[in-house]
């Protein structure tokens, strides 16, 4: 096949959305003489293939692995396998927690053109070139891929919309080579609640970052927080130092804050993982002393100034 | 027990940068350097399960790059690392993560370790890529984003939990040796002593070449890598409307986006 193949993520049974976000990459990239398949792996691949059925995906294939979840040595004999099988000109996978397991493992084996964390790929004078951030996201990096017949690509989430149709690709069971795994995923653990905030559920969060300086002033903006009417969060480091608790850390690996629709980042840099998991937010005020703060980049307000005047001028108008 | 730790010494940009004249990368003299954030808690990782240990654990660190990585190095040494290697060749430059693992993989079969840990990622270019590209180069059992890890010095396997998205950890066992890239917050990373820093700067760093770890140009640079850097360039500033003005206009304005707010929510 010359083609793109998608690699959809499954966890505890429920597709990951970004999989359906790679779907539409995919729709995008495709040449008139491409196919699209797009791969689930898992112990039970077929009730994937309803949800994965959209326009633009020519076919799903099942891929019935023996580990429920994801699982590093399972995915790269299978994905190998099946890149051998195949040999498509791309494959497109989510720059994601279980991608950073195996997709370079893969491509480091199977000697594949690989770039991780892509924004934007295009095709020029007919060579794959895929764009994606350097210097902690202040400039922008074209990579290409000279002579590899394959290309993989983990692809930055809430970049590309997923196909709105649904569609009627054919439906393939491949049969992946066993493969004895050297590690055994057991229990999932859901950060435990350190109090009885919700940060999945609040609309309006006031979030604090490492630019507070010590854990001291952490009332201060919890009473500010407070006043304004906002649920206080914070970034990792706050978490790390453990001056809030991690159920207080939005970002990508914090909770999702999937109801938030404004948010005050207060001090915040804005880590890569941090922009990931808040620019689906309609508002964004950023403050920050930095004026080249990547936070900046993803914000529709920014004020450049002392966190602590302007929390102390905010208050006053509370 | 030997705890091989691959380290990276990362570049941060000055406030005013320019590119490079062949457009590919920063200009080296805008380049401020340190030792990768992720790194610092790998160190301590390894650190913590030596001195938590009965048997005696040697804690190596291992990074590839110039002259100035030799800084980052001693900060390592000086925070608990017993010794530190360094591999350079000029050939090595323009390598991606890929080719740099391909020399971390040949670095570590020469020093044979139990464990070999890695950063998830590097707070410059944030591949997230290089740990897991050494345990395949090794054919070992790796995992990525380790939030927590119980290993006895010595033992067949390690218990450890990935941080997965949206607040949710998965436990797994994984059979030693095996390579694992560790997570900010997985422990607090240690300040190093003065009298530390003083004992570090008089040991010796490890020099090798390719030749030292059994590799050949033709493994490093353009030809050893997956991707090249076709161009780089400052992209256009993100929409960020700014709110001028003192503090206290500053603040009223970012009060009337919150009464705003609270208007179309009521």
């Amino acid at each position: 096949m010359s083609g793109i193949l998608v690699i959809a993520e499954q966890r505890r049974g429920e597709l990951r959305p970004m999989s359906l976000e790679l779907l539409g990459a995919a729709a995008g990239l495709r040449r008139p003489e491409d196919q699209v398949a797009v791969a689930i792996l898992s112990d039970a691949p077929d009730r994937f293939v309803g949800p994965l059925s959209l326009s633009g995906v020519d076919e799903v294939v099942t891929v019935k692995v023996a580990p429920p979840e994801f699982d590093p040595d399972t995915f790269e004999a299978a994905i190998g396998a099946l890149i051998a099988s195949r040999a498509p000109d791309m494959v497109l996978v989510a720059h994601s927690v279980d991608s950073f397991g195996f997709a370079a493992a893969l491509a480091a084996r199977l000697g594949l053109g690989f770039a991780t964390d892509v924004f934007k790929v295009e095709r020029i004078d007919g060579e794959l070139v895929a764009t994606r951030g350097g210097y902690g996201q202040k400039v922008s990096v074209e990579v290409d891929f000279p002579g590899r017949a394959t290309v993989l690509l983990a692809m930055r989430g809430n970049v590309y919309k997923p196909p709105d149709q649904a569609g009627s690709p054919r439906v393939t069971a491949f049969d992946a080579p066993p493969q004895q795994s050297r590690a055994t995923g057991r229990e999932f653990i859901e950060l435990s609640a350190g109090d009885d905030v919700d940060m999945t559920a609040a609309e309006f969060i006031l979030t604090i970052g490492r630019g507070i300086g010590e854990e001291a002033k952490v009332e201060q903006f919890r009473e500010l927080a407070d006043a304004v009417g906002a649920t206080l969060g914070c970034s990792r480091p706050i978490a790390d130092a453990g001056w809030l608790p991690k159920s207080r850390q939005v970002g990508q690996s914090g909770k999702t804050a999937s109801a938030c629709k404004l948010y005050i980042a207060m001090g915040v840099s804005g880590a890569i993982q941090h922009l990931a998991g808040m620019k689906h937010v309609a508002t964004i005020v950023a403050v920050n002393t930095d004026a080249g703060a990547s936070i900046f980049s993803i914000a529709k307000y920014g004020i450049v100034g002392d966190i602590f005047e302007i929390a102390d001028e905010l208050r006053k108008l509370f | 027990m030997k705890i091989l730790v691959a380290v990276k010494q990362v570049a941060a940009l000055d406030e005013d940068f320019e590119i490079r004249a062949d457009g590919r990368d920063v200009d080296a003299d805008f380049l401020v350097r340190d030792l990768n954030e992720w790194d610092d808690f790998s160190l301590e990782e390894a650190v913590k399960i030596k001195e938590a240990g009965a048997d005696a654990v040697e804690v190596v660190v291992v990074s590839v790059g110039p002259e100035t990585v030799d800084e980052s190095l001693r900060k390592c040494l000086a925070k608990g690392a017993d010794r530190a290697i360094r591999v350079w060749d000029a050939d090595i430059e323009g390598s991606d993560s890929i080719a740099i693992a391909r020399v971390l993989a040949a670095a570590a079969r020469r020093e044979a370790p139990d464990m070999l840990f890695a950063g998830v990622q590097s707070s410059d270019q944030s591949f997230a890529s290089t740990g897991i590209a050494v345990a395949a180069f090794l054919g070992w059992p790796h995992a990525a984003v380790v939030s927590s890890l119980e290993l006895a010095p010595g033992g067949k396997s390690a218990v450890f939990r990935r941080e997965l998205e949206g607040g949710l950890l998965h436990a797994v066992e994984i059979q030693c040796p095996a390579v694992l890239t560790i997570q900010l917050g997985i422990n607090t990373p240690r300040y190093a002593s003065l009298r530390s820093i003083k004992q570090a700067a008089a040991k010796p760093i490890e020099l090798l070449s390719l030749a030292d770890v059994a590799l050949s140009g033709a493994d490093v640079g353009e030809a050893g890598s997956l991707s090249r850097v076709r161009r780089m360039y400052v992209p256009d500033k993100g929409r960020a409307q700014l709110i001028g003005g003192d503090a206290a206009s500053q603040a009223a304005r970012l009060a009337e986006i919150i009464r705003e707010f609270k208007g179309t929510a009521a």
